[in-house]
């Protein structure tokens, strides 16, 4: 048994001994910090997403996985004295860059909340399109074809097909928030990024999700915040453990499951702590 | 001998209710019994007979009414639901906190008060009464009130549900537009009918505004009749015909209003439903 | 197709700087809060300019009275000689008769709702309640002349002089519209705005007060009374003042039954006036600048009281909602 102790935490290994291949990760930060007022958040983390995998971001609440997953989308700046310093990078262009526009921005990198969202006063099929036509006009045809595709790619169609009309707060919590992912993957953003989007679920609507996650990593980059370590086991391909705001390791889902190096990331995953 | 002084506190209690709805129930009563023997078809369709002959209606006073309160209504809904959006959305700035505590003042400065800065405003100015006048007084009541209940509407709107909106990449407006004034429309069509109803029984603001006139006319800038004219002209008149005119006016306002705030009940329901 | 990554929906896709379309929502969010500034900066404003009109209109007066005009009881427009003493005190005299009626009940109404009516019950009477402050002031107005008057005059006011005729107040003739119709008639319009700001107040006492009362073995009027009330105390007293708010400035009923006549008399029998009253029956006919001067003047001294008294009752029910969590034991 090894006490606890929350000081002299040892660096993280590093982001880049991470990526497999040459080429560098769709979206990764440098440095980011995330403030909210005079606290800090989310302290120096340097990190790396590759494209078309699944990341997972586990720790115990408040230990800032989900204010660091904010700062990717630009929404951490929404919330009351949110701000930031280091950099997030897409495709290598600073996101915090002065010239980019949060809304253009937002459109490539879509993300799912923690309570389902669907807007009330829309249909389901209005649901899906709205991501749509937050941007550019589509033809009448063109969006009917991406509201079907997206909702087959959220395992969502059989289900509402024939109620694509009817109120989206008629469906089931699962069903909701499935919606929410197909009206996130719609404008075909690069990035899909899920903050905890299975607690508000029952057992069954949380493994439907898992599996569209899985099966969208084909289309998208994936990071799916977490405090279910089953989930990040079952559903991702790499893994990162975040505790009093740092991050603590990251490293191939199997590896950190199996054979993690850092003493608290031991500690959490086998349930000690958290 | 607890129990029992208990007992008799109830008792006294139950006591103010039925002495506090039996006004409601007497005042109603009075009305329909009153009232409804002085409808006819002339009443709504005939100007006023001249003073102590018998005959005429008041649909001058009806028309009048519905210009006069729509007029009110495009003046003041407008800014009332425009300044309760921005005290929700930028609630954190001086200028929200000035429009709010400014409103609640108004909310309770007296409709007299308000009919004599009308006066002094428009009908000293252009040397003649005005409809016009009396709705701005109408709309200045109806202000606070618009205001608040639509900030307090849209405050009910979860954050999670404009932070959705927002991460799609909708521009603010849209999603203030689109998504959460869209969400709580039903509330605010609440408030705002729940406001009309109460400026159409107005009276006191009208009496040297809009004034009163015994001919029909649908030009804002002359005085014009209203039903609550009609009803006071009426009731504190000389004639036993003119009192059973009154007893008619005000049952003819008292439906009025009483439709209005239903439907308000109405649309709020309807808000319900949608929530599952 | 080589620089350009072309997304599943066939669009292609550039740097994240916005492009035209997105400085037109950009621009959007300027043009929305724009206009959204303008509605809010209106409210201030219209507040401004109604007491700068009252001022101009009330000018000729102030500075031939000053604030003698006060406690001036003489009001003659032929002299040309204005006091507002006697509208001052009718108006204050009319309002306070109405709270010593409705307090009582509607207390006795929101206690009965809040802590011990059948909940079927309880929306259908405060939906009734809600239904009385929808009625307009004109036809109480309408209804205290024909049927409240009448009524009062064969019945109760007889009583009241048969049996407490030994005090100055319920001496002299019985007219009908007087001081104390107007009072009455001002308790049944202020009763639901007592009612239902008390109802919320009550609402907010926290559960865990009537709780521990009752767990103390309390009946559940002793609960209220030893637990529920004093912590309720200083909101209850806000929805008092705010119902004193409305009354002072309640024009056309009292206008309708109050008598009209310009002198303090001891007997709540006896007629009386009010300064909105006074405004209603005087402006339109009066012709001489004094005279609407004065007029505006009472219209301006009316605007300060009420705001006076409205803004102290919101401060105490605030300091209940707001506190109610924190700062319990202060109360």
């Amino acid at each position: 048994m090894t006490p606890l102790t929350t000081s002299a935490l040892p660096s993280p290994v590093p982001a880049a001994s991470l990526t497999t291949t040459s080429e560098p990760p769709r979206l990764r930060t440098d440095k980011l910090t995330a403030m909210y007022g005079k606290s800090t958040a989310v302290s120096g983390v340097t990190l790396g997403f590759p494209a078309n995998q699944v990341h997972a971001l586990i720790g115990p609440s408040g230990c800032g996985k989900s204010t660091f997953l904010r700062c990717l989308n630009r929404t951490h700046e929404l919330s009351d004295g949110g701000w930031i310093t280091g950099r997030v990078l897409l495709d290598e262009e600073d996101v915090y860059d002065a010239r980019v526009s949060a809304m253009v921005l937002r459109r490539r990198i879509g993300m799912v909340f923690q309570r389902p969202t669907p807007f009330p006063t829309m249909s389901v099929y209005d649901n899906v399109a709205a991501g749509l036509r937050a941007g550019v006009r589509l033809r009448r045809g063109e969006t009917d074809e991406i509201v079907e595709r997206a909702l087959r790619q959220a395992a969502l169609w059989d289900e509402v097909k024939d109620r694509l009309r009817g109120s989206a707060m008629a469906l089931s919590g699962g069903q909701q928030q499935r919606l929410c992912i197909a009206r996130t993957i719609a404008p075909a953003p690069e990035v899909v990024l899920l903050d905890e989007p299975t607690s508000a679920l029952d057992p069954q609507g949380t493994q439907r999700i898992e599996e569209v996650v899985v099966e969208l990593k084909g289309d998208f980059t994936i990071v799916i915040v977490t405090h279910n370590m089953q989930q990040a086991a079952r559903t991702s391909d790499t893994t990162t453990f975040f505790y009093l705001g740092t991050m603590v390791e990251t490293g191939a889902t199997r590896q950190i499951f199996t054979a993690p190096r850092n003493e608290q990331t031991e500690a959490y995953i086998t349930g000690r702590f958290g | 001998m607890r129990r029992i002084a208990s007992n008799f506190m109830v008792g006294l209690m139950l006591g103010a209710v039925v002495v506090a709805v039996l006004p409601l129930v007497f005042i109603l009563g009075d009305l329909l019994v009153k009232g409804a023997g002085s409808l006819s078809w002339s009443f709504f369709t005939r100007l006023p007979a001249p003073a102590g002959q018998s005959g005429g209606g008041v649909a001058n006073a009806i028309v009048g009414t519905l210009i006069i309160v729509g007029v009110a209504s495009l003046i003041g809904l407008p800014v009332g639901i425009g300044a309760g959006i921005f005290c929700a959305e930028y609630s954190g700035s001086r200028l929200a906190w000035l429009t709010r505590f400014v409103a609640d003042v108004l909310n309770g400065v007296p409709s007299i008060v308000v009919g004599v800065f009308a006066w002094t405003w428009i009908v000293a100015r252009q040397k003649h009464f005005s409809a016009l006048a009396g709705s701005v007084a109408l709309a200045m009541l109806m202000i606070p009130m618009v205001l608040r209940t639509t900030e307090e509407m849209i405050k009910l709107v979860p954050r999670s549900l404009r932070e959705a909106a927002l991460a799609l990449g909708y521009p603010r407006w849209r999603t203030t537009l689109q998504i959460v004034v869209r969400t709580t429309l039903p509330g605010i069509v609440t408030g705002s009918l729940l406001a009309v109803a109460r400026i159409a029984g107005e009276t006191a603001p009208l009496l040297f505004t809009a004034l009163g006139s015994q001919f029909f006319t649908t030009d804002v800038t002359q005085p014009m009749a209203a039903l609550p004219l009609t009803v006071f002209t009426y009731a504190t008149g000389p004639y036993e015909e003119w009192h059973r005119f009154a007893w008619g006016a005000a049952l003819v306002l008292i439906l009025v209003v009483l439709a209005l705030s239903l439907l308000a009940r109405l649309a709020t329901r309807q808000r319900f439903d949608l929530n599952g | 197709m080589a620089s350009t990554v072309t997304t599943p929906a066939g669009r292609a896709r550039g740097t994240l700087r916005a492009s035209l379309a997105e400085q037109r929502g950009s621009r959007g969010d300027l043009v929305f809060r724009a206009v959204l500034t303008i509605a809010a900066a209106a409210v201030p404003a219209l507040l401004a300019v109604l007491l700068m009109e009252l001022v101009r209109g009330s000018e000729l007066a102030i500075s031939r009275f000053g604030l003698r005009f006060i406690t001036d009881s003489i009001w003659d427009p032929v002299a040309e000689r204005f006091g507002a003493w006697p509208l001052l005190a009718g108006t204050l005299l009319s309002s306070l008769l109405a709270l010593c009626i409705a307090v009582p009940l509607s207390l006795g109404v929101a206690i009965y709702l809040t802590e011990f009516a059948p909940r079927a019950v309880r929306q259908p009477v405060a939906f009734v309640i809600q239904l009385l402050a929808a009625i307009p002031s004109v036809v109480y107005g309408l209804w205290g002349i024909f049927v409240l008057i009448p009524l009062l005059r064969t019945t109760l006011f007889p009583l009241l002089r048969g049996a407490l005729g030994f005090l100055p107040l319920f001496q002299g003739p019985i007219y009908g519209p007087s001081m104390l119709t107007a009072g009455i008639i001002l308790a049944i319009m202020v009763m639901p705005y007592i009612i239902s700001v008390s109802r919320e107040v009550l609402l907010a006492v926290p559960g865990s007060q009537r709780e521990a009362a009752l767990g103390l073995g309390a009946t559940r009027w002793e609960a209220v009374r030893t637990a529920i009330l004093p912590y309720a105390r200083s909101g209850l007293i806000g929805a008092v003042i705010l119902g004193l708010g409305r009354a002072l400035g309640e024009t056309m009923a009292v206008t309708m039954v109050i008598g009209n006549r310009n002198d303090v008399s001891a007997s709540l029998f006896a007629p009386g006036y009010t300064m909105a009253a006074a405004i209603a029956n005087e402006f339109s006919e009066a012709v001489k600048d004094i005279h609407l001067s004065a007029l505006a003047y009472v219209a301006l001294l009316l605007f300060v009281v009420t705001v006076l008294v409205n803004a102290g009752a919101r401060l105490l029910i605030w300091r209940v909602a707001r506190g109610a969590g924190a700062g319990s034991g202060a109360l």
